[in-house]
This record gives structure tokens, sequence and C-alpha cells, in this order.
């Protein structure tokens, strides 16, 4: 298998010298390795993608320091305290988002923020990417597996509710990844396949239900942009035109660093934020954009494999539901800077500029290495 | 331990494993597909978006389309557009905007609400490198002042632009409207990319009611740039489709000529070709300089339009509701004979008062010493009020509203004359809901001679009248005669909504009519005056209003006062009377008796439409055709 040395990290194996320190300090190595390799170019395609704004980049640093720690922090708890914990999370989350809509802060027509006296302000939504499939996993995993359909639907009632809480902000961005978040637990709990061919059947009949009854005008307008960008070149077109002429015109091996003309002449918009892959692929190419996505996947599949071995039911769809959502984000966001998907606010994860959701993101990767340290020896 | 763990089986894990594997390959596969995406854009087709972006800066550029021009009925221009040089900045390329700003308020003579609505512009959203307007109509010595400093100035650029232009302004200003720039509340109503790089919108009139139609759609441009934003060549051009053109009804020459025969007066002429509700001329004197208002009106100016005395910025044509007086009389003797309440040969004593009852109160004719016995025809002829005073009450008001109504009275029934007033048909049920009275005898004899609560406009009474010159027939006043574009008129104008007015005995309109002709040429006719010596037959009835109260203006003095506590004097009818080309309509604000002051209007208007027009275009006629034979 290819991919042995890299699966059988030192925290796998019981009786080496290295284990006991990793394991003490409750950290994978290899994926820590990874994430500060992803994190590292973040800051140096940041430096292109703000127009050489060293500002910007120390923010961003200081951001992962604290994303780090926070990493650190949730690696040291027991599986069994998010275990524990879930329900009165999900309470509390859900306490928030309603508080967001009756007294939230927010701007460009969006309630996302809540601001309590004495705390710095911050997103109950974010929190949910978390809270919801650890709730979606508490609740599948007290019964057999695979679930009944009143476990299914009672779990995916657990996802829908915040997931609509979420899209009132509006935010859908964050709505999709927690509500995908939520429905990977679901699907890992072993869902039946009939049913899952019977929920795509009824997505199909009912898109067109949605384009006419619940979409908005501007969340259709951005559909019918990706569709045609040219239709629209000075409105909602233009991002689309700009970042895939910066993507196309990186040509393989890019126009170096610092050298792509799309960003620096300001023609691509967002480009320290939600289209910095558009920054990347202009100046590294298509090599460049290559080793990213290696990179990803090579997250992604260690994530899993920290699923596969983890230990008990709760465990396992947790850390493979928050697998999965990393996934979505590198799936959205390069699918809609390349003009693949829709336009949704979703940043690329640990390289795109801004806060919260690096933080959240390093949570997660600290629960799943919480997950993959926490062992015990009886099951062996 | 938890209680979770006892049910851990392996067939649990095996089956959470054999999922995660499928997600693996789904994993797998979605990324090969975005990287065959990106193979796609960067490799399959890396020439076509290098073309556009490796060092060709392509630019997206806005072309605003020309608006359309309005011609009148014989193709003189009434609106164009001239080019004007504006200012505008491109924040990006600007280096120091605060700075810049200053230094250009020193060379140039900028406006502070020039600089302060730029200001406001730079905090709203916009495409990057889009310019924002800073100054319109720059003077020649400016442009010449900002030229010799113009490597100063990185990001400032002078822009020549199209701009409305209304060669006979005050002639044509409240029949056209006029265009502004757009304001703030406009901005969020129009399509921002039809207008991205358009200033200007109508606000009023024509300019306004065939906006959409005036304004063309937008082109744009892909343009190729240098680093310091120099257009270096077009790549790709949709051009505009300019603003279709429009034709109206309207005469210039019949337009100038009344205007001229409302000099230093104030009132209203309204003048509608019969046939086809085509508005010849639509007068509101006096005027005002519309090419004042389109790049912006100075606040002076402004102040002394708005407060002049005289309102020149008041549509009388269109918005001043008057008490239409006697010229009520044709469309009330219309109703008397198809109601049944008289007939031809009825007469009714007049001794020079009408009463409700025996004592009662007196209701004067105009003529305190009473004509006699008079029928229909020549209580027309000579206006007797207490002739229709007896018809009135006998139809009472439902009667009375109906009819009027028909006449297209209380309500805007003009097609595209965007601003009509509807004036006020007043009825019983209005009176106990406006004023919490009853309908009284009494006011039914006012209403029959056009006075008490009864308002029109000048239009309404043209509109009225040109119904009696086409014996019934409904044609709603328009201004668009054609459209410059293959697409036929109609589909421009609202559509019609009046069904034609029916008598039951038709022929009632020719004895209207005649008594209307009798007016002008009967022995008798109160507008006798006017009527004298014409070549042709004319229909028409004279009309006097009275002041009630003079308003607020009492800054004013005596003389002014007295002047303005004259009666209005009033006038329609119709010409030629058994071939009507043209129905007019005459209100001149306290000018005294209709039949002296506003009938000879009517009579000059007629004449120049039927007599003096027409000869000035026959030499024109003859040598197109000695023109043809030549060839």
């Amino acid at each position: 298998m290819a991919f042995g040395n890299l699966l059988n990290s030192p925290a796998d194996t019981y009786l080496t010298r290295s284990r006991s320190v990793w394991a003490t300090l409750h950290l994978d190595p290899l994926l820590l390795l990874m994430l500060l390799l992803l994190m590292g170019s973040g800051l140096f395609v940041l430096y292109s993608g703000a127009d050489r704004n060293i500002e910007v980049v120390k923010a961003q640093g200081i951001r992962f320091g604290v994303a780090l720690i926070v990493m650190f922090v949730f690696a040291q708890l027991d599986p069994a305290v998010f275990r524990r914990w879930a329900p009165w999370l999900y309470v509390a989350g859900m306490i928030g988002l309603v508080a967001v809509l009756l007294v939230g802060v927010g701007a460009k027509g969006a309630q996302r923020w809540l601001a309590i006296p004495g705390l710095p302000r911050f997103q109950p939504s974010e929190l949910m990417k978390l809270v919801v499939p650890m709730m979606a996993a508490w609740y599948l995993s007290r019964h057999y597996l695979p679930p009944r359909l009143t476990h299914v639907a009672l779990g995916l009632l657990i996802v829908l509710v915040p997931m609509a809480l979420i899209v009132q902000q509006p935010d859908l961005g964050t709505s999709l990844l927690v509500g995908m978040a939520g429905i990977f637990v679901v699907f890992f709990a072993g869902i039946s396949w009939k049913l899952i061919a019977t929920f795509f059947a009824l997505v199909s009949v009912s898109a067109p239900m949605m384009w006419f009854f619940v979409m908005r005008d501007y969340q259709k307008q951005r559909v019918l942009t990706l569709l045609d960008p040219q239709s629209d070149p000075l409105g909602a077109g233009w991002n689309i035109i700009q970042s895939k002429t910066a993507i196309g015109s990186g040509g393989m091996d890019g126009k170096g660093w610092l050298q792509g003309t799309q960003s620096h002449l300001e023609f691509l918009p967002e480009s320290h934020t939600d289209f910095i892959v558009a920054v990347l692929a202009e100046e590294f190419g298509f090599v460049g954009i290559m080793l990213l996505m290696v990179l990803y996947f090579l997250i992604i599949l260690r994530c899993l494999y920290i699923a596969m071995m983890a230990q008990n039911t709760f465990s396992r769809l947790l850390a493979g539901a928050l697998s999965m959502t990393f996934f979505i984000y590198v799936f959205v966001n390069v699918g809609m800077v390349s003009g693949l998907l829709p336009v949704v606010g979703v940043p690329l994860p640990l390289i795109s500029y801004g806060g919260t959701s690096g933080v959240t993101l390093m949570a997660a990767f600290g629960v799943l290495m919480s997950i993959h340290t926490h062992r015990r020896m009886i099951t062996a | 331990m938890a209680w979770g763990e006892f049910k851990n089986t392996a067939a649990e894990r095996r089956l959470f494993q054999r999922r995660a594997l499928v997600m693996l390959v789904l994993v797998l596969l979605t990324m090969l597909g975005l990287l065959a995406r990106m193979y796609q854009l960067q490799i399959v087709e890396h020439d076509i978006y290098t073309t556009l972006s490796d060092k060709n800066r392509v630019q997206v550029q806005s072309v605003p389309p020309p608006r359309g021009l309005v011609y009148d009925r014989s193709n003189h221009l009434l609106a164009e557009n001239r080019p004007v040089f504006s200012l505008a900045l491109v924040p990006e390329r600007v280096e120091g905007m605060d700075a810049t700003l200053a230094r250009l308020s020193d060379i140039l003579d900028l406006d502070e609400g020039d600089v302060e609505r730029f200001q406001r512009r730079l905090q709203e959203r916009r495409r990057p490198f889009q310019e924002i307007p800073l100054s319109y109509d720059l003077s020649e010595e400016e442009i010449a002042r900002l030229a010799v400093h113009r490597h100063e100035f990185p990001g400032v650029e002078v822009r020549a632009e199209l701009v409305r232009y209304y060669p006979h302004s005050e002639l044509t200003a409240h029949a056209l409207g006029y265009v502004g720039r757009i304001n703030r509340e406009e901005l969020q109503r129009i399509d921002p990319v039809n207008y991205a790089g358009t200033n200007y919108i109508g606000k009023s009139g024509i300019e306004r009611f065939y906006e959409q139609v005036l304004h063309g759609t937008v082109g744009y441009q892909h343009v190729e740039t240098n680093a310091r934003g120099r257009i270096l060549r077009v790549l790709e051009r949709v051009n505009p489709v300019p603003g279709e053109d429009l034709q109206l009804h309207l005469d210039l020459r019949l337009q100038r000529k009344a205007h001229e025969l409302l000099a230093g007066q104030r009132g209203a002429i309204i003048a509608i070709e019969p046939d086809t509700g085509g508005i010849l001329a639509l007068a509101s004197v006096p005027s005002f300089d519309a090419n004042k208002f389109v790049t912006g009106i100075s606040v002076d100016d402004y102040r002394s339009l708005s407060t002049d005395i005289d309102k020149p910025l008041f549509n009388r044509a269109l918005r001043g509701q008057y008490p239409p007086g006697s010229t009520i009389k044709p469309m009330m003797a219309i109703a008397a004979l198809d109601s049944g309440v008289t007939d031809r040969e009825r007469r009714i004593w007049d001794p020079g008062y009408f009463q409700l009852r025996e004592g009662g109160r007196r209701f004067r004719n105009w003529n305190r010493s009473g004509d006699g016995w008079v029928d229909l025809k020549t209580s027309m002829a000579r206006s007797n009020d207490v002739y229709f005073y007896t018809v009135g009450v006998e139809m009472g008001v439902g009667v009375m509203s109906e009819y009027l109504a028909h006449f297209g009275f209380g309500e805007d029934a003009t097609l595209d004359v965007s601003g009509a007033l509807s004036g006020l048909l007043p009825s019983a049920d209005w009176k106990r809901g406006a004023r919490n009275e009853p309908w009284y005898p009494g006011d039914s004899v006012n209403m029959s001679i056009g006075q008490g609560f009864f308002l029109s406009t000048p239009l309404q009474l043209a509109t009225a009248t040109a119904l009696v010159a086409n014996r019934g027939e409904w044609v709603e006043p328009r201004l668009l005669k054609d459209i410059r574009g293959d697409r036929p008129v109609e589909a421009f104008l609202p559509e019609t909504t009046h069904e034609p007015l029916k008598l039951e005995n038709p022929d009632d309109w020719e004895y209207v009519v005649d008594t209307m002709v009798e007016v002008m040429h009967g022995a008798r006719g109160t507008a006798r005056a006017a009527g004298q010596g014409a070549s042709y037959r004319m229909a028409g009835k004279t009309g006097t209003a009275q002041v009630f109260s003079l308003g607020q203006d009492e800054e004013y003095d005596e003389e002014q006062i007295r002047e303005r506590l004259r009666d209005h004097a009033l006038f329609v009818g119709f010409a030629p009377s058994d071939n009507p080309k043209i129905a007019v309509a005459v209100i001149v604000e306290n000018g005294g008796g209709g039949s002296s002051t506003a009938a000879p209007v009517a009579r000059a208007l007629f004449d120049a439409w039927l007599e003096e027009f027409p000869a000035m275009d026959e030499p024109s006629v003859i040598s197109q055709v000695n023109a043809e034979e030549a060839r």
C-alpha cells in the first residue's frame, strides 16, 4: 500500500519511544506537519494576494497562533468529554443562533455576530460547525447502527433546524457547511443506500420548486451568472470572469510569486479572502494547484484514517464528519473560484484571510487528534 | 465506561469503514475533477485567458447610449443632445485624494455640492477602475487651465458627454418636461447596468413618460490598457442601442403662436386634433428655461423661479384646476337634451334671475335686466344662465355628473401626458364624503353653469370640446405621434379605454354644434366679434370664471391684488364646425370676459392652423412637385 508509512504514524505503534512524547502531548505529528505546511504556504500566497501588505500577513499569523493553541487545547480533552457535553453545547448553540436573529449585529444586510458585553464578538453559527456533528453523532451512537428510520429522521432534524436558522441570517455558506457536517454523520452512521437514492431523487424533483419558491433573487442571479458570466459582464459576472482569467492565464507554471497582474492590478476581487486560490493559480500555475490539491488530499486521507481507527461509534462518526467538512470547504471554494459552482461565501481553508473559520477548523483538527490519542488499551 | 461501548460491535466498525472508503473514493474523484477543471482553464484554454490578462490588462467599460431625440409633427427638433465637458476621477489612479481635490478646487470653479456628492459616491460600492464624475459642464477656459496642469493630476480625466438640450426651451418646457441628474431615489429604482455611464434621467413630461424608449440600451467594450490606465485598443465592443426618436403631435409653429398670444399674461392653451386626439399645442404661460434644470439649476435661480408670483414652474394646462364657467354649457346642453329635461322648442322666461322657490335666493343671470323668453339656441348664443339654472336643477346632480363623466371630467383621460390632474367632478356622494353635507339644489344651480365645486383643467376642457367636435367619438389626448423605429406607435401608448358617447337622438350633436356656431356667427352671439370675417365657420363657447380668493399673497401691492381678483377668461371651441381640424381650450387668468379676451386668442389659433400654416406649407409642396417633374 502506497500510503503505508503515512498511515502508520508513531501514535499508532504503541511500543516506540516517540509515541510516548506525541501521545503525552495528545498530538498527531503527521497531521500537524501537513497543517503547518498548509498554513505556511497560505501565508506565502497571502502576502501576494494582499498586494504585499505585511500587516495582513502578520494579523493572519497571529490568528494561526491562536488557532494552534485552540487545537492543542481541544486535543487534550477526552472524546468522552465531547460526547457528554454535546447536548448542552447544542442547546447553547441553538440559543445563540436564535439570539443572533433577534439581537445580532452585522453588516451588508446580514446578522451574524453576537456581541455580549465583556466577551469578544463571536458567531454562534461558526461554533455549530463543530457542535452539530457532535450532537448528531451523540444521538445516533446511542442506538444500534445502521439506524432505524425514526432515528434517521430525528438525526436529520438535529441538523436541519440550526441550518435553517443560519440561512435566516442570511449566511448560505456557513449553513451549507453546518448542514453537510451533520448529514455526513447520518451517512457514516449507515443510512441505507435506498434512502440516499430516494433523497437524491427528491432533490432533483424539488430543485425547480426551490428555484421558484425558495431561492431569493440574488441567489438565482448567482446561478444564472455561473451559467453565463458574459450575460452580466459589468455586474455579478465580473468576479467569475476575472477569477477564471487569473487562473487560466497562470498556465502550467504560473507568472511567478508577486507577478500576477490580475490580482496586483485589482482586477481580481476578494483576492486575499475567498478568491485567493485564483492568486495561487495565476502565480504558481497548474503545478502549484496540483501540489495544493495533493496536500489537501493527504490531510483528508489522514483524517479519514483517524476516523476508521477510532475506538467507538461516537468518535468514528464525529471524526468522519469533520474530515468531510474540511473536504467540503476545499471543494466549494475551488469549485466557485474556477466557475463550476455559484458564488457562495466559503473560504479556502487555512489559506484565505479571515479569523473565525480558521480557528474553528483547527479546533476540529484538535478534536481529531484527541480521538486519535485518547485510546483505551482494553479494546486492543 | 460509557453506555455506547457495549454495543460497539465489529459490525458497526466494518460498516463505518466501508462508508469511509466510499467517501475516500468520492473525495479522490472530486479532487481529480477539480484538477481537470484547472487543467482545462490553465492548459487547454490558457491562450484565451492569456490574451485577456497576461500583459493586456482588460477593462470593461460601459458605453452609454445616446438619448433619443424629440421632434414636432413637421420634424422640427425639440430636444437634442449636445456635447458637454465634465471632470471625472478614477480613484484607483489618484495619488492622494484629498490633496488632489484641494488642488483641483484651486484651478477650477468647483461647486461644494459637487464635491459632497463625489465624496458620497466614493464610499459606495462600485467596480474597480470605474470613474466617478466630479464636476459637470466645464467652461472652455477651465478645460484649458486643466490641460496645462494635466501631468500633475493622475487619474483625473476630462470627458465629453452628450447632454440634453432644448433649442426652444421656454416654448416647450411644459409640453416636453426635462431631464436632470439621477438622484439618490432614482438610483435605487433604475437598472444599474443599463444606466452605467448615464448621468441623466427624464424628470417630467414626455422625457419621464417615455424614459425607457428614449434611454436605449447600454453597450460595453473590453479595452486593453497599459499600466497607467491609458486605453491602447478596443478588444471587443458591443455597441449601445441608441434611444428611439420620438415624433410628437405638437406643432412648434402653433406652440409659438400660443405663447405669443398669451405673452405678458398668465394662462394656458391646449389645442387638440379631433381626428387623432393629438395635442397640437400645450402652452402654459409664463414658462421657464428647461435647459437650466438639465445640468443642475443653481439654488438662486431655483428660488427665484419657485417664489415668482406668476408661478412659471406651474403647468397650468395640465395641473391648473379652474371652475370652467359657461364653457361647460355645450356639454350641459347635450346632457339636458339627451336626458329629456328639455327640447329644442322649450322656452324659459328670464327675468334676470332664477329662484328655486318663490321669494328664495336670486341666482342672477349675467345680464341683470334679463333676456326675456329664451330657447336653448338663444341661451347658448347669449350664454343665458337662467335657462341652464332651470335645466340643471331639473336634471339634478346625478344626471349632470353622469354625463360630464362621459366627457372625461373628474379623471385623467390622457394616454401619455405625465402629471395631468383630474379636476373635480362633484356628486352628492362626494359632497357627503368630503364636506359631510348633503347636496343642496343650490349646488346644482351653481354646477349647471360650471361654478361651485366643479373644477376642470384646460386639458380636460379641450378633451371634452374635441368630443363635441367628433360628435361623441372618443379620442384620448396624446402627445406621441410616431416612434422612429420599426415598431408601431400603438406598442408604446397605453390602451384607450373610453367608449363613444351615444345619444338617443344622434342629431342632437349637430344641433348643439349649431348653437355653438351661433355663439361665433349669430347676430346675438357672445363671441360674434371674434367670429367676424372668417372664411370658415367655427363653433365655440365663451366662459367667465369668478376668482374667489387670492390665497396668502399679502405682500403684493394693491394694484396687483386688484388685477388678480378679476375674473378668469375662458373659451372652448373648434373649427371648421362641419369638419373639425382643431379643438382648443383657452384660459387667461384674470383676463376679464371670455368673449373679449379668450375668444380672440382662439380665433387667432384657428386662423393660424387653418389658413396661415397651410399657406406657408404650400410653396414647398409645389416646389417639391416641380422638382419631381423636372427629374
